[in-house]
C-alpha cells in the first residue's frame, strides 16, 4: 500500500500527486518511471513518468492527466488514502552530461512533468538548457514557473495563442536548429503525435534526438514484451532498454498504431467510469439535498 | 453420457474396485499390474472451452486409493531418482493406498512446499512416471502410476482441512535462528523453494516480488483452467508460517541492487531466481502489427491481470476470433486455450515440426485437441499481414518437411520453397521462449552470464559472485516448474553451506 500524503488538482483533468515512497525515492534518477495499480483485484497496472522526488521526505511525485478509465480511478483518490501497489524506479535514467552547445528540452502538456528532473540534472550537469513549453492552450500548460526559475530560457507556446506564442513547439525547435546556436541535443516528452514532428524537425539538421516513450505496458520489468518498440530495425523494449530511445531511430508510425490497440476496449471502460461517477456525484447531491 | 454422469461412473467404479481389492488382502505384484489406471475426472470440453473454471476435477477418494496400489513399491525406488525434489514416492502411495491420507501429505510436505501446484503442472512423464516400473512394463511412461494426480488428491485434501473452522491451527516448529538473512529474488516455484528449505534450516528469508502477487510463472503464466490461482497464493503464503517474509512491488536490480542487499541491507546470501526474460520474437515483416502478442503478453494479461473477466477487469484483453498460435510448448497450448475461452472460433497452434517432436506435454495437448483447437504441423510463418489501420489480418506460413536429427536431437525442421499459403487471422500469439532478464545482470557486473546472458553457475548453484547463487529460467533458459524448484533446493543446500563457512 502506498499512501497518497498530497493531492492538486493542475487544471481540469490533470492531478499532481505527492506519495510516500522511500524505496523507490531513494533509487529513482531521471528519467525513470513507476508502474502502479490504484486498487487490487481486477485493477489495471500503469506506467507513469516521475515528476520529482524527495530521498530525505521519502516521497515521489507523480502527475497525471486523467483521460482513461484507469487515471480516472486514480483522479477519484484523495489525501490520505492509498494506491494498492506502486512499483519502481523503472526503466533506465537519462543519460546526463555536459554537452557543448546546449539542450533543447521539448515538453508538450504534461510532458513537463518528467522533464523537470532531467532539467534539474542537465542543470547540475552544467549544461545550458532552452525550454520550449506547449499545450494545446492555456489551462494545460504545467511547470511554467517551475522552468522560468530553473532554465536558462523559456520558450512559451500554445497551439491557440492564449498563452505565449501561438504556435507549435516545432516552430521555435526549427528556428533553435537553424540559428548559430545549434543544440548539441534535442530531448522531447510529450504526445507522440508532437515526439514523432519533433524528431522530424530536427532529424535534416543532424541534432542529436532523444525521445521518452511512453507505450502500452503490462509488467514493467522485461517480461511481456507488450512495450516493444521498432528502433533502428529492431525490436526494442521500452520498459528495460528505454523509455528513451534515439527520436531519429524510433518507427514513430509503427508505434502510434500498436497505442491504439485498445482504443475499442478503453472507450467502454471509460464510459463505465464515467458512469459510475456520475451515479456517485448524483448519490452525493441527493445526498447533500437530504441535509 | 452427461458430465455428472460420467464423473458418477468414474467415482462408483473406482468405489466397488477398492473394495473388491480390499477383500482380495495383500495383493501380489501382478494383481497390482492388473489394474487399471484411473481416468482423471475432467470438465467436458465443449461446456470447458468456454469457461475458465479447472479442467481436472481430481481424483475421487476411491480413485487415489485404487491409483496408489498401482505402485510395486520398487526396492530401489526409481521414480524418486526422477523427481528432482526427490519426494519419497513410494511412501506416500503406500499411506494413500492403506488410507493414511494425512501421513501420506506429510511425507510429500517433507519435500514439497507446493505438491499442490506440483501435482497439477509438474510433467510426471518425463519425470518420475518415466522411471515407474509399471510404466516400463507397459511401455508407455503415460501408463506408469499416476503419482502427481494422487499427488495432488493429497494436496488439495489437505489444503480443504487446514481451511477448515475447526482445523487445529499450528505454526510450523520453528528451528533455532541461525543469525543470518538470506534474500530471495523473485517468488516463483524456485524462490519458493528455497525459502522454504533454507526457513526450515533457521535463516531469516526475505523474498523480494517485482508483481503485486507471489507466485512467479504459476501466477502469471499458467492459466487458472489449469492451475487455481487460489490455490498459488494459498501455497505461497504456506511460507509465511515458516516465518518467510514476502514483499511485492519490489524490483531486484532497480528499486535496490543485488550489491545493496549484501552490502547495506544485511543479507548473508542473495539467491536469484528471477526467471523468464524479455519473449523471443520472429524477426518477420510485420510483427509489430496491432495484435500480435508474444505468449507472455497474452497470458498475463488474462492470468495476473485477470483481463478474461472482460466485465471486471481493467486491463484489456484482444478481441479475436480467429486466432493463430506460433509454438509447441505448454505456453503455445495455454495461449490457444487461453483465447478459445477469451471468445475466439478458431483457433489453431501453428508448429515446424510434427507431434511428436512437440515439447508440450501430451496431456495438454489431448486437452487442447478435445477443445478443438486445429493442430498445423509442419508449417511456420514468413510474414504477418496487416489491414490499413495495421491490425493483423493473415499470416503467411510456408510448409516443411522433416530432415536429419539437428543438436537438439530432434528432426530439423526443412523449409519447402513455394509451399506458402495464407491464414486469414484476426491475431496471433508467439510463444517461442524467452531471452534472459537483463535487470540484475546488467546491474550487477560481477555475475558471469553464457552468452545469451543467462547466469552460470557451479553444482550448487554458485553464481561467480560471493554470496550469490542463482537458479530456475534465469540460469537454465527455460526449465520446468519443478526444474526451478530442484535449482532452489539445491542453491539452499548451497546457500546454508556457504553461511556456516562464514565467519558472523
Amino acid at each position: 500500500m502506498t499512501k497518497i500524503l498530497r493531492k492538486e488538482r493542475l487544471s481540469k483533468d490533470v492531478y499532481r500527486m505527492v506519495l510516500d515512497a522511500p524505496a523507490i525515492a531513494r533509487a529513482r534518477k531521471a528519467g525513470q518511471f513507476v508502474i502502479l495499480m490504484p486498487d487490487d483485484e481486477f485493477s489495471e497496472r500503469i506506467p507513469l513518468t516521475i515528476a520529482d522526488a524527495d530521498e530525505k521526505a521519502g516521497t515521489v511525485t507523480i502527475l497525471f492527466q486523467a483521460v482513461g478509465a484507469t487515471t480516472r480511478i486514480l483522479a477519484a483518490k484523495e489525501e490520505g488514502q492509498s494506491l494498492a501497489h506502486l512499483l519502481g524506479p523503472l526503466g533506465r535514467p537519462t543519460d546526463i552530461k555536459k554537452l557543448e552547445g546546449g539542450v533543447v528540452c521539448v515538453c508538450g502538456g504534461i510532458g513537463a512533468a518528467p522533464m523537470y528532473p532531467i532539467i534539474q540534472a542537465l542543470k547540475a550537469a552544467g549544461n545550458r538548457v532552452t525550454v520550449i513549453l506547449g499545450a494545446r492552450n492555456e489551462s494545460l500548460l504545467v511547470y511554467e514557473n517551475e522552468f522560468r526559475a530553473l532554465a536558462d530560457e523559456l520558450i512559451v507556446c500554445t497551439d491557440d495563442g492564449s498563452q505565449g506564442r501561438k504556435a507549435l513547439v516545432t516552430e521555435p525547435l526549427k528556428e533553435l536548429c537553424e540559428s548559430a546556436e545549434r543544440p548539441s541535443e534535442v530531448i522531447a516528452i510529450g504526445p507522440p503525435i508532437m515526439m514523432k514532428f519533433c524528431s522530424a524537425t530536427t532529424k535534416p539538421f543532424g541534432v542529436h534526438t532523444v525521445a521518452s516513450l511512453n507505450t502500452i505496458m503490462v509488467d514493467g520489468t522485461g517480461m511481456c514484451g507488450g512495450c516493444r518498440v521498432t528502433v533502428g530495425g529492431k525490436i526494442k523494449f521500452v520498459c528495460v532498454d528505454g523509455p528513451e530511445f534515439d527520436a531519429h531511430e524510433v518507427d514513430w508510425d509503427s508505434m502510434l498504431r500498436r497505442l491504439g490497440s485498445y482504443k475499442e476496449e478503453e472507450s467502454h471502460k471509460c464510459k463505465l467510469v464515467e458512469a459510475a461517477a456520475a451515479l456517485a456525484s448524483q448519490a452525493t447531491l441527493e445526498k447533500e439535498q437530504v441535509k | 453420457m452427461s458430465d455428472t454422469k460420467k464423473l458418477e461412473a468414474l467415482r462408483a467404479e473406482a468405489a466397488s474396485l477398492r473394495k473388491e481389492l480390499a477383500a482380495k488382502g495383500s495383493l501380489s505384484p501382478k494383481d497390482r499390474r492388473a489394474i487399471a489406471q484411473q481416468d482423471m475426472p475432467s470438465q467436458d470440453p465443449q461446456v470447458r472451452r468456454h469457461n475458465m473454471n479447472e479442467v481436472a476435477l481430481g481424483y475421487f477418494e476411491d480413485q487415489a486409493v485404487v491409483e496408489s496400489l498401482r505402485c510395486l513399491g520398487c526396492a530401489n525406488k526409481p521414480c524418486v531418482s526422477g523427481c528432482p525434489v526427490s519426494i519419497d514416492i513410494p511412501s506416500f502411495l503406500a499411506q494413500t493406498a492403506a488410507g493414511k491420507f494425512d501421513e501420506a501429505y506429510a511425507t510429500i510436505r517433507e519435500s514439497s512446499m507446493l505438491p499442490a501446484i506440483c501435482g497439477r503442472v509438474c510433467p510426471q512423464e518425463k519425470q518420475c512416471m518415466a522411471k515407474c516400473t509399471v510404466g516400463k512394463v507397459e511401455k508407455d511412461p503415460e501408463k506408469s502410476v499416476a503419482i502427481g494426480r494422487v499427488e495432488r488428491f493429497l494436496a488439495d485434501r489437505g489444503r480443504a482441512l487446514a481451511a477448515s473452522p475447526n482445523a487445529p491451527k499450528v505454526a510450523a516448529p520453528r528451528p533455532k535462528a541461525s543469525g543470518f538473512r538470506v534474500a530471495i529474488v523473485g517468488s516463483g516455484p524456485s524462490g519458493l523453494t528455497a525459502a522454504a528449505d533454507l526457513a526450515r534450516l533457521g535463516h531469516d528469508v526475505t523474498i523480494y516480488e517485482a508483481f503485486h502477487k507471489p507466485g512467479g510463472v504459476a501466477v502469471y503464466g499458467i492459466p487458472e483452467f489449469r492451475l487455481p490461482k487460489a490455490i498459488v497464493e494459498e501455497e505461497a503464503r504456506s511460507l509465511e508460517l515458516l516465518g518467510v517474509k514476502i514483499v511485492c512491488d519490489f524490483l531486484v536490480g532497480r528499486t535496490r541492487t543485488v550489491h545493496d542487499l549484501l552490502e547495506k541491507d544485511g543479507f548473508g546470501a542473495v539467491y536469484i531466481a528471477t526467471g523468464a526474460g524479455l519473449p523471443k520474437f520472429m524477426g518477420i515483416p510485420g510483427e509489430d502489427l496491432v495484435g500480435v502478442f508474444s505468449a507472455n503478453e497474452y497470458l498475463t494479461r488474462s492470468n495476473l491481470m485477470k483481463a478474461y473477466d472482460r466485465e471486471n477487469a481493467a486491463t484489456p484483453l484482444y478481441s479475436a476470433k480467429r486466432v493463430a498460435v506460433f509454438g509447441g510448448g505448454n505456453v503455445a497450448m495455454d495461449a490457444a486455450r487461453t483465447s478459445l475461452r477469451a471468445g475466439a472460433d478458431e483457433v489453431r497452434i501453428v508448429y515446424r515440426r510434427t507431434e511428436a517432436e512437440m515439447p508440450a506435454r501430451v496431456e495438454e495437448v489431448h486437452h487442447a485437441k478435445e477443445e478443438g483447437v486445429i493442430f498445423d504441423y509442419l508449417a511456420n510463418p514468413t510474414a504477418i499481414i496487416g489491414d490499413e489501420k495495421g491490425r493483423v489480418k493473415a499470416a503467411v506460413c510456408q510448409r516443411y518437411k522433416l530432415g536429419e536429427p539437428d543438436a537438439s536431437g530432434r528432426a530439423k525442421p526443412i523449409a519447402i520453397p513455394g509451399s506458402e499459403y495464407t491464414l486469414e487471422i484476426d491475431a496471433c500469439i508467439v510463444a517461442l521462449g524467452n531471452d534472459s532478464n537483463p535487470l540484475v545482470t546488467g546491474t550487477t557486473p560481477e555475475l558471469k552470464t553464457t552468452p545469451r546472458g543467462n547466469i552460470i553457475v557451479d553444482e550448487h548453484g554458485a553464481t561467480s559472485m560471493r554470496g550469490v547463487f542463482a537458479g530456475g529460467d534465469i540460469v537454465q533458459g527455460a526449465a520446468t516448474v519443478i526444474l526451478a524448484m530442484g535449482d532452489g533446493r539445491r542453491a539452499a543446500v548451497g546457500i546454508d553451506t556457504y553461511l556456516k563457512g562464514k565467519k558472523r
